[in-house]
């Protein structure tokens, strides 16, 4: 009767075992050029973002001067005035 | 600013290549077992182990005293399930599937293979390759107990599968 561990310890030595593949010459130079243009898109990605961002603000804060939302509009409707 | 830019370049390859060095063989083997190629003709592999790694050295300065090998291994899991419908095709009538269905793990489930391969071949803990897979620890234990009697209960060479004439098989 085996044991779990004893099985597991089989299949490991079955993983561990046979031929490894051979690692090519050039695995971390393509991996590190790949990498290198990762990192770059990811900046142009991040740049042009922070970019919309500004001028989404910018956009805004002209518009909210020009227009001035907060300011209520001035009254169109005059209350009748008695009592004077 | 432009000097410092470069010496960092410069710095970060040169660690990545000697991190490479020392670890691509054990990752490529990990590799070459999740997609279930052969040792000497693992093109999948290749691609999947170049990609996790690119990813690895896109983090290089990020990394904050991680585990490289760690944080590739990772990389390699989430891309092989990502990806994972791709090996598991049915076998189309007809035409060959030259990589693939002769590695040492072709007999199991893509699932099976990467919970096997981090489990064993790594030595995942059980709750960290259920985070890494994104099952529950008990379903990870259940998974790897039937891939480990499934490797044990057909012959390690791999038969077959159409069963040709006897003195034709490999």
């Amino acid at each position: 009767m085996r044991t779990p561990d004893r099985k597991t310890a089989e299949v490991r030595h079955l993983l561990e075992g046979g031929p490894h593949p051979a690692v090519p010459a050039e695995l971390a130079a393509q991996a590190a050029e790949l990498g290198l243009r990762m990192l770059h898109r990811r900046r142009v990605v991040r740049r042009t973002l922070w970019l919309l961002l500004a001028v989404a603000v910018i956009v805004f804060l002209v518009w909210a001067s020009i227009a001035q939302p907060w300011v209520a509009p001035p009254s169109t409707v005059t209350p009748p005035v008695d009592g004077l | 600013m432009r000097e410092r830019y470069f010496s960092q370049h410069r710095r970060r390859t040169r660690e990545f290549e000697s991190y490479v060095a020392g670890a691509g063989g054990r990752l490529l083997h990990a590799a070459t077992l999740l997609t279930a190629e052969l040792p000497d003709d693992n093109p999948r592999a290749r691609r999947l182990l170049t990609a996790a790694l690119a990813e690895t050295y896109a983090r290089w300065d990020r990394l904050r005293g991680e585990d490289p090998y760690d944080r590739t291994r990772q990389e390699l899991a989430a891309r092989f399930a990502r990806g994972a419908w791709r090996y598991h095709r049915p076998a189309i009538p007809g035409l060959p599937r030259p990589h693939a269905d002769h590695g040492l793990l072709a007999r199991l489930t893509p699932q099976e293979r990467l919970i096997l391969v981090l489990r064993l071949h790594e030595g995942v803990a059980e709750e960290q390759t259920a985070a890494l897979v994104g099952l529950p620890a008990d379903r990870v234990r259940a998974i790897c107990t039937r891939a480990i009697a499934t490797m044990r209960s057909t012959p390690p060479t791999p038969p077959a599968p159409a069963a040709p004439a006897p003195g034709v098989a490999t």
